[in-house]
């Protein structure tokens, strides 16, 4: 590496769109058209898309593990149901806003608690804040519907214009351009100095602190922003399906986040995305092939794709796309 | 010449329409039902139960009904509200399906219920139990049962057999609520006392701390309300601690003595009594054919959650052969409306007004009839309505 390729240099080179990028939103994009009988399952990928991006947020950025952050993900659905069926704020639009608020209040008071361990100890605490926030659900049945969750929730049109209907279109395009606005947001941040400074406390927080970078404040900050997202990303589940229960609390739901990010990759953001899509694919093809035994399935083709290893699949289903943009750039070659 | 012109034109419209109609019968000749219960989970022998349950009725008959084939689409949804849901939508929008069906707890049911109201399908409850589901949408039939059912008839019966003191344990959600509280207004009514109450969490229950309070209370009997396929590992603590010695008997609505699991209880749950809809030992035809049919298709004694399935599935067939095949959800729901048949548990109705079920509650005791644990049926309360409607 000479001297001109200095790190902001790499680093701006990084930030720079490309290719692949517009492929994957132009597809997102239509799939609004071409799957038109499937906008249910397509919103459940868009908004566990996001949910999945706010755990890459501290886990591919940060190093920060987490076994709970359903947490976050349950606060912003119960809140977005309690401002609807109480008609506090009526607009969607402003009460996903509002629900990923809270989320952020719950991620910033928790942060504390979560950075200050190893690995293992983080494990433990994001696992046990999820479950009290479970129990605590129950109990408060009166507020939250308990185990029969929350009952009336009707959701009104987003902005005033456009009403959820049964097909779930105007609630796949609605998740599908809050992902987008806030994947752009993430993607400004990871490559911001902020971003960068980010990582170097991933690889080494003890060098990251000797060069003055402060650790902790860091830290937090990414933490309650991804409390954020996750907030934001059960504010959408619960817009769209006008539902939420304790189950949105549940441990199953911050494994499975993790399995979604495992399939995925953490760290590149579109990790969570990908991630998303394809355990939502499988998930749906296993289950009603046999919706008996689809687990078991599930669990073996995740143990394939761990012992395959994920560079050498992606090298396999891009090796065509890459084909033909190398063709495209130099047309010379594909005579020679 | 110009009438006569007309008419020919007439009978060729006439003949096209006819035509086109027959062809719309043809693409209608199937009634699908979507069948969502949970496969998979802590609930998956609740859906393993109803789904044996519909695929015997079909077995025994056919699948055919006033000239339409019978197509179930089965889809687990693991108990999770949201899976339901979104499960319900697209069978409703994908796959056209005439009725959804199954629902093995109560969130589930009525996730699904503002679908069946906004797309007039009927929603075939042959699971959950919480007495307002049937209020959710005027499309949801219940062919299960409610826990007031049950829970009021024990209420009675034990203060009627000179049980004074009780202590409480059930399961912290809302059928648990409800038992309680329908067992609880018609105990403390009739002079009974509650000792002492306890509510175990719903998942993973260790029942160990809870059953040594109930024995430092020293009550008559305990009433026990826990969900169907947790009455084993409740049976096996209650044994453990000692309580079976301790005099202490166990009443309470049928779900923790369910036929499922009551053979692998042992002997510490003998003479237990409870309230409810079925027993695998009810003494007529029409359940001895269908446990011995059960049994030799599945290698297994039918529990109240099958024959919750089977006489749903039944009421479907009922309905489609009394509308002629007419699958829309409005002539559906009406031909439902005050079905009365036999079932393997006993004579049932559906309550034309509220589309809930009425049924016999059964009074049994836990007795070995040849070598196996059974619930012997000894006092009949007939034709028993669900207790949180009629009180309004």
């Amino acid at each position: 590496m000479s001297a001109d390729h200095g790190v902001g240099e790499i680093s701006l080179r990084r930030a720079r769109w490309g290719h692949g990028e517009t492929a994957f939103w132009l597809i997102a994009v239509a799939a609004i058209f071409v799957f038109s009988d499937r906008y249910l399952i397509l919103t459940e990928m868009a908004w566990l898309g996001l949910f999945a991006l706010s755990l890459d947020l501290i886990l591919g950025y940060a190093g920060i593990v987490s076994l709970g952050h359903a947490a976050f993900f349950g606060v912003g659905a119960y809140c977005a149901g309690l401002l609807a069926v109480h008609g506090l704020v009526k607009e969607p639009v402003l009460a996903l806003v509002v629900a990923g608020g809270a989320a952020m209040v719950l991620g910033f008071a928790t942060s504390f608690l979560v950075i200050r361990g190893s690995e293992l100890s983080q494990l433990m605490v994001t696992l046990g804040i999820a479950l009290l926030l479970r129990e605590l659900a129950n109990k408060f049945s009166d507020i939250t519907g308990g185990f029969d969750g929350l009952q009336g929730i009707v959701i009104d049109p987003i902005l005033g214009l456009f009403a959820f209907d049964i097909f779930g279109k105007v609630g796949f395009i609605y998740c599908l351009v809050v992902l987008f606005v806030l994947f752009l947001l993430a993607r400004l941040i990871v490559h911001s100095p902020f971003g960068l400074s980010l990582r170097a406390i991933r690889n080494n927080p003890l060098r990251a602190a000797a060069i003055g970078i402060p650790v902790n404040r860091r830290l937090i900050a990414i933490y309650t922003l991804s409390a954020f997202y996750a907030g934001i990303a059960g504010a959408l589940f619960t817009q769209t399906t006008a539902l939420a229960s304790l189950d949105v609390f549940s441990f199953e739901r911050s494994a499975d986040l993790l399995l979604v990010l495992v399939i995925g990759g953490a760290g590149y953001l579109y990790g969570g995305l990908i991630g998303a899509v394809v355990f939502r694919v499988l998930q749906d093809v296993f289950s009603s092939w046999t919706p008996q035994f689809w687990q078991f399935w599930i669990g073996l083709v995740l143990v394939l794709i761990v012992l395959i290893g994920r560079e050498r699949m992606y090298r396999g289903v891009l090796w065509l796309p890459r084909l033909v943009m190398r063709r495209m750039a130099f047309p010379g070659r594909s005579a020679s | 010449m110009f009438i006569r012109r007309n008419t020919l034109l007439q009978t060729a419209a006439a003949g096209l329409l006819l035509g086109a109609s027959a062809f719309a019968v043809q693409a209608q000749d199937t009634v699908k039902i979507g069948l969502i219960v949970p496969m998979t989970g802590g609930q998956a022998s609740t859906g393993k139960q109803i789904d044996n349950a519909v695929k015997l009725y079909m077995q025994q008959h056919g699948d055919t009904v006033a000239g339409k084939k019978i197509e179930v689409i089965l889809k687990d949804d693991a108990a999770v509200p949201d899976n339901t849901k979104r499960l319900a939508q697209e069978l409703i929008v994908n796959d056209k399906v005439n009725i959804i069906a199954g629902f093995g707890v109560t969130p589930a049911a009525f996730a699904a219920a503002p679908l069946a109201t906004q797309a007039k399908v009927p929603e075939v409850v042959m699971a959950a139990g919480t007495s307002v589901i049937t209020e959710k949408s005027p499309y949801i039939v219940r062919t299960s049962f409610t826990l007031g059912q049950s829970s009021t008839i024990i209420g009675d019966w034990a203060v009627k057999n000179g049980i004074k003191k009780v202590a409480t344990l059930t399961s912290d959600y809302a059928p648990g609520h409800d038992a309680l509280k329908f067992f609880k207004d018609h105990f403390t009514a009739g002079g009974g006392q509650i000792v002492e109450e306890v509510k175990v969490p719903l998942a993973n229950p260790d029942f160990a701390p809870f059953l040594q309070r109930m024995k430092d209370a020293k009550p008559d009997a305990m009433f026990v309300f826990v969900p169907a396929g947790q009455g084993g590992n409740f049976m096996k603590q209650y044994a453990e601690r000692g309580l079976d010695k301790s005099g202490i008997k166990v009443i309470g609505p049928g779900d923790v003595m369910d036929d499922d699991l009551l053979n692998g209880m042992g002997d510490s749950a003998l003479g237990a009594v409870t309230a409810h809809i079925y027993s695998a030992a009810h003494p007529s035809q029409v359940n001895k054919d269908f446990v011995a049919a059960y049994k030799k298709a599945y290698n297994q004694r039918p529990g109240f959650m099958a024959v919750g399935g089977y006489d749903g599935i039944h009421l479907i067939y009922a309905a489609l052969q009394k509308t002629g095949g007419k699958a829309d959800g409005d002539s559906l729901i009406a031909a439902m409306k005050g079905m009365a048949w036999e079932s393997p548990r006993g004579p049932i109705s559906i309550d034309p007004e509220t589309r809930d079920i009425v049924q016999n509650v059964y009074i049994r005791k836990v007795e070995k009839v040849d070598g196996e644990l059974y619930n012997v049926e000894f006092e009949t309360f007939k034709d028993v309505k669900d207790p949180g409607k009629t009180k309004k």
